[in-house]
């Protein structure tokens, strides 16, 4: 028995009602009553689980009422507790007082499905900007995604703060550079910033309601387009659930030719946000150096595999790119040079005493807050969580390869750059065990329609971190639900608390250093 | 110090002189990209971005086309931090509702002569995101385009040819 499940059996009985799914081995999935849901958390919270998402169905087709889903992590187990709730008394106890990215998670629900919670300490609507209809619940099944939203008054409540001294500073959501849109307001005294305030949403384009009207195929290419810069790491993790739904198992090229694409991807958003993070402590040479590395990169993706960024190119049931021994030679060659080119570099970022004095100490966030928000991905492994999915829930050919997982505890900026570095250098040598044990054989497997009412969960490691897509088919075997939880979907809570004390100047910096998505996170 | 300028100095100009494949095509649209801007924008010609929804796989190629390889400013392309300095406008869409209202501003504080360049397919029909209660489809649905520039995402010599597009159009 496993340690979530144990912990749930003993502190709630009979109450969690454990049932099988069509979930990998590593995840458990339970329903509790609706008043338990509290205690299932603090069960959780006693065994030091992480909550990784919580997230509401409409399951008024099924002639249900609305699903709140809380998943929490420990280890290489995941556990799924569900509470139901009528369609006419739409309310839940919250869970934020017990994990605090539950007050995202609880905000967004509020405002996009239109279920309860109650007790949230902020009542604030997340994503639903304040001149939406007040009813308007995209995400329930009454609501018509292609019919126009009027705009309504309304106003916002920003936190603020007082005193003598005290100003502040917009930012956005048009930003300075080529960037995507978010609003930051700080408070400031002189150049200290007291507080930092986010508020995201600008890029939401609807996109878990679009999944539903789309067949389970194009599914995958929507989850490419989710983030662009991690199109390859999100169309898998949808793919991966789809494939837990429906048994289909991808031929084992397919899946060695995704660990391929998924390390590339990784290196190449290194490389850029390397260059970027010097670029804003005003080293430029780095910035260049690291995109012409990355540019190379890109260029052999595209004559390899017919994109620069690998996008489209994985698909339910395997991928649809191959490689040949040229291609296979080629990359090998490819990684030498860049193993080469890239430890230079490192070298002349290890001793540049102006730029170290920038990152080193600059936004820090410790590792006490780094685990009660939560965060994933690089941001966690920079401030002391050993988090990585290809180690923790090793997907195939994960099982196969041994990955270092690179961990700091300093947390600040250049502790989330050395995670970088590392991690560059050790998907060099994965892509090299790859292209050595590359199978042969088949592209893609035949996949089923899943069959009504069954769900799929997919953890990926994307270059940001862990990447989770929980699916659910409806009553003729559609998409009822695509549930995306995107690394920055917590990671920007890290970003909110690393700036306290940080001065103005250094905020483009420890931004940088995070650099969490924003279209990941707005959906 | 001296591993910097070493290398630099290894490095040299990586700039190509115009991507060998798209060779003839490019080496003719920098040409005229080239004369164009020195005739109408006094060698100068400055780009404001805004993400209006994208998904940011264009704006990593947007990247690109300012690394040293593409290198658009030795055509006179420069980005800018502010519309107000701004001759063109290049927009990534699809336009999200809840960016409608800052793209709307961001036209209306720039100057004449206003280009708009929309990127990507999203930007030019809403791709993939459609018209929905979130996503009010391609950038013309809200300010008017001068050029459109497809692709998922658009490669750097795309985008290259489409700005010449547009400056070409007025």
């Amino acid at each position: 028995m496993s340690i979530l499940r144990n912990a749930i059996t003993s502190s709630l009985g009979m109450d969690a009602e454990f049932k099988e799914g069509n979930y990998p081995a590593s995840v458990d999935f339970c329903v509790v009553p609706r008043g338990k849901f509290v205690d299932a958390a603090k069960a959780m919270k006693k065994v030091h689980a992480l909550l990784a998402a919580e997230w509401a169905t409409d399951e008024t087709l099924f002639g249900r009422g609305f699903g709140v889903f809380a998943c929490y992590r420990w280890g290489s187990e995941y556990l799924i507790v569900k509470i139901e709730l009528p369609a006419d008394d739409p309310i839940f106890p919250t869970i934020t007082n017990k994990f605090v990215p539950a007050y995202r998670f609880e905000r967004q629900i509020k405002s996009l499905m239109g279920v309860v919670p109650v007790g949230l300490p902020d009542s604030r609507p997340w994503i639903k900007f304040e001149d939406w209809p007040e009813d308007a619940w995209p995400l329930r099944k009454s609501f018509d995604a292609l019919k126009k939203m009027p705009r309504v008054e309304g106003t916002y409540k920003w936190i603020r703060a007082e005193g003598e001294g005290v100003y502040e500073i917009p930012v956005g959501p048009v930003h300075a550079g080529i960037i995507e849109p978010g609003h930051f307001r700080f408070q400031a005294v002189g150049e200290d910033i007291i507080n930092l305030e986010e508020r995201l949403g600008y890029v939401h384009k609807g996109i878990e309601k679009r999944f539903e009207s789309l067949s389970w195929q194009d599914g995958s290419r929507l989850a490419g387009r989710v983030s662009g810069d991690t199109t390859v790491a999100h169309s898998l993790a949808y793919c991966m659930a789809h494939e837990s739904m429906t048994g289909c198992r991808p031929p084992q090229r397919a899946q060695w030719l995704r660990a391929l694409f998924l390390e590339r991807e990784r290196i190449a958003n290194h490389l850029g946000d390397i260059g970027a993070v010097c670029n804003d402590a005003a080293f430029a040479l780095m910035l260049y150096q690291m995109m012409r590395l990355k540019e190379t990169l890109l260029r052999t993706n595209h004559k390899l595999f017919g994109h620069r960024f690998i996008m489209d190119k994985i698909i339910p049931g395997g991928v649809l790119a191959d490689m040949d021994q040229d291609g296979k030679e080629s990359m090998l060659s490819e990684m030498e040079r860049l193993a080469e080119e890239f430890e230079r570099l490192v070298v002349i970022y290890d001793e540049n005493s102006s730029l170290e004095d920038r990152v080193r100490d600059t936004g820090i966030l410790i590792p006490e807050k780094a685990r009660e928000l939560c965060v994933v991905g690089i941001v966690a492994r920079a401030s002391g969580l050993n988090l990585d999915c290809r180690t923790q829930n090793p997907f195939p050919p994960y099982d196969l390869i041994k990955v270092n997982v690179p961990v700091f505890i300093y947390g600040d900026v250049n502790a989330r750059v050395y995670v970088r570095i590392k991690e560059v250098r050790e998907s060099i040598r994965i892509i090299r065990e790859i292209l050595r044990s590359l199978p042969s054989g088949e592209l893609t497997s035949k996949i089923e329609m899943p069959s009504p009412d069954t769900s799929g969960f997919a953890a990926v490691e994307g270059w940001r971190g862990e990447i989770i897509y929980w699916l659910q088919s409806g009553p003729k075997g559609e998409v009822n639900r695509c549930m995306v939880r995107d690394p920055s979907s917590v990671n920007w809570l890290g970003l909110e608390q690393a700036i306290h004390g940080n001065i103005v100047p250094d905020f483009p910096l420890c931004n940088k250093s995070f650099n969490q998505s924003y279209s990941g996170h707005d959906l | 110090m001296i591993k910097i300028l070493r290398q630099i100095f290894r490095t040299g100009i990586v700039t190509e002189p115009l991507p060998p494949e798209e060779g003839a095509v490019i080496s003719e649209v920098g040409t005229k990209l080239e004369e164009a801007i020195r005739r109408r924008f006094m060698r100068s010609l400055t780009i404001r971005q805004v993400d209006a929804g994208s998904c940011n796989g264009c704006e990593l190629e947007i990247h690109a086309v300012n690394n040293p390889i593409y290198n658009c400013e030795r055509f006179g392309i420069h980005f800018t931090a502010s519309p107000r300095f701004a001759d063109m406008l290049l927009v990534t869409g699809p336009v999200s509702r809840n960016m409608e209202i800052a793209l709307r501003r961001t036209y209306n504080a720039t100057p004449p002569p206003k280009l708009v360049v929309a990127a990507g397919d999203c930007g030019c029909n809403g791709g993939i995101f459609g018209e929905t209660y979130a996503s009010l489809g391609g950038i013309d649905k809200v300010i008017p385009v001068d050029a459109y520039i497809p692709g998922c995402p658009p490669t750097p010599v795309a985008l290259l040819n489409g700005i010449l597009r547009a400056i070409g159009n007025k």
